[in-house]
């Protein structure tokens, strides 16, 4: 396809979840409360969409991955949160921006098939 | 236009999706063994429901014109009890003579721990010992990479297993590079939430090509649709894609791996 037919395509369809994904930013910044580890997350994923890197929805998946490569000794439930919250051994030395840890009894972890 | 259902969870399904399948041009389906939203208790459910995907759910999808083929295995999300596990994978050799059984799946892994491994080793071994395909589930969202890595490295390790005979499914953009140049063949998921959207499916085969891809839908219990893959050869078809190319992913891609398999016959 041409650039042309890209943009005649799918332009309206990115603007729309542009426009979504600010207002969710937003949303966020409007809320009280602190936030966890999937703020963090999202905000380091942003930053692979500006500019001229290649393969972005790659780097985008990659910076919610887990890095590790070793088997976890045992699962603890079944959902995925959508974001690697490392373990507290792993964190940020940085301790004036701590990042909250993953609550395992939070209902925001999807349970999909 | 013709098209196989190559991963689809029909008992959690109405016989209004086989209908609308049908009306789409759907001509087999294909049902891997999964989690049902919640833990059997025992290996006697898992009994049953192997019972259901080889006995029952063929004759309801046969009322639609229909095949119904299906993969047999104990799921990732209830691998964490290795006693359960080995329980019902003793049950399965019972079962893998049945007309419509295909392989060995969904096996693979959800949270990527060191029992979810060892059952997915067993039950590849299992396929290696009875010569069956496989079909991998790999983990969600922040697990998908780590779990992908993990399961290929199992599979390579193992000197039994071709990789032509098994498919690695729900990869996207981060895993399908490292299954396809492994040699095996990677499946694309299409969820209205998660997973992979018709158009980043359609990236994929514009970035890779279309050798040892298919797409399917995966519907299930959760949100999801049972005419994704239909949908997503329109998509292509809005994109400028010829007809044969389309029915190469939709059609005789799911054909010619799962062929493989002597149970998988379309009947003409």
């Amino acid at each position: 396809m041409t650039k042309q037919q890209v943009l005649d395509l799918y332009f309206l369809d990115a603007r729309h979840k542009l426009i979504e994904l600010a207002a969710f930013l937003d949303r966020v910044d409007r809320a009280t409360g602190k936030e966890d580890f999937r703020l963090p997350a999202f905000r380091a994923a942003l930053t692979v969409l500006d500019g001229k890197k290649k393969n972005k929805a790659t780097l985008v998946l990659r910076a919610f991955s887990d890095p590790t490569i070793v088997p976890i000794e045992k699962a603890v439930g079944k959902g995925a949160t959508g974001a690697y919250s490392p373990p507290r051994s792993m964190r940020h030395a940085d301790k004036s921006r701590p990042i909250p840890a993953r609550d395992h009894s939070t209902s925001s972890k999807k349970n999909v098939p | 236009m013709k098209y196989i259902e190559p991963h689809a969870h029909m008992v959690s399904r109405t016989t209004d999706d086989y209908e609308r399948m049908a009306l789409a041009g759907c001509e087999a389906v294909c049902e891997p063994a999964f989690w049902a939203g919640f833990d059997r208790s025992s290996a006697d459910g898992f009994h049953d429901y192997f019972c259901q995907l080889t006995e029952h759910e063929p004759k309801r999808a046969a009322k639609f014109g229909l095949k119904h083929f299906c993969w047999l295995c104990i799921n990732s999300k209830e691998a964490e009890d290795v006693t359960l596990a080995e329980e019902v994978i003793a049950l399965i050799p019972e079962f893998l003579d049945r007309p419509n059984v295909l392989g060995i799946g969904e096996i693979g892994l959800n949270k990527n721990s060191r029992n979810e491994l060892r059952v997915l080793e067993r039950q590849i071994d299992l396929a290696a010992r009875f010569n069956q395909l496989i079909l991998v589930h790999t983990p969600h969202l922040e697990d998908k990479l780590k779990g992908t890595r993990l399961i290929l490295d199992v599979i390579k390790n193992d000197g039994r297993i071709r990789p032509e005979r098994v498919i690695i499914d729900h990869v996207e953009e981060h895993t399908v590079e490292m299954v396809l140049d492994g040699g095996l063949w990677a499946g694309m998921t299409l969820y209205p939430e998660t997973k992979c959207t018709p158009a980043r499916a359609i990236d994929m085969l514009e970035t890779y090509g279309r050798e040892r891809l298919w797409l399917n839908s995966a519907c299930d219990w959760g949100v999801s649709d049972p005419l994704a893959v239909p949908k997503t050869a329109r998509e292509m078809k809005k994109r400028g894609h010829p007809a044969s190319a389309i029915e190469q992913v939709i059609f005789k891609n799911p054909k010619t791996f799962l062929r493989q398999a002597p149970n998988f016959k379309l009947g003409h």
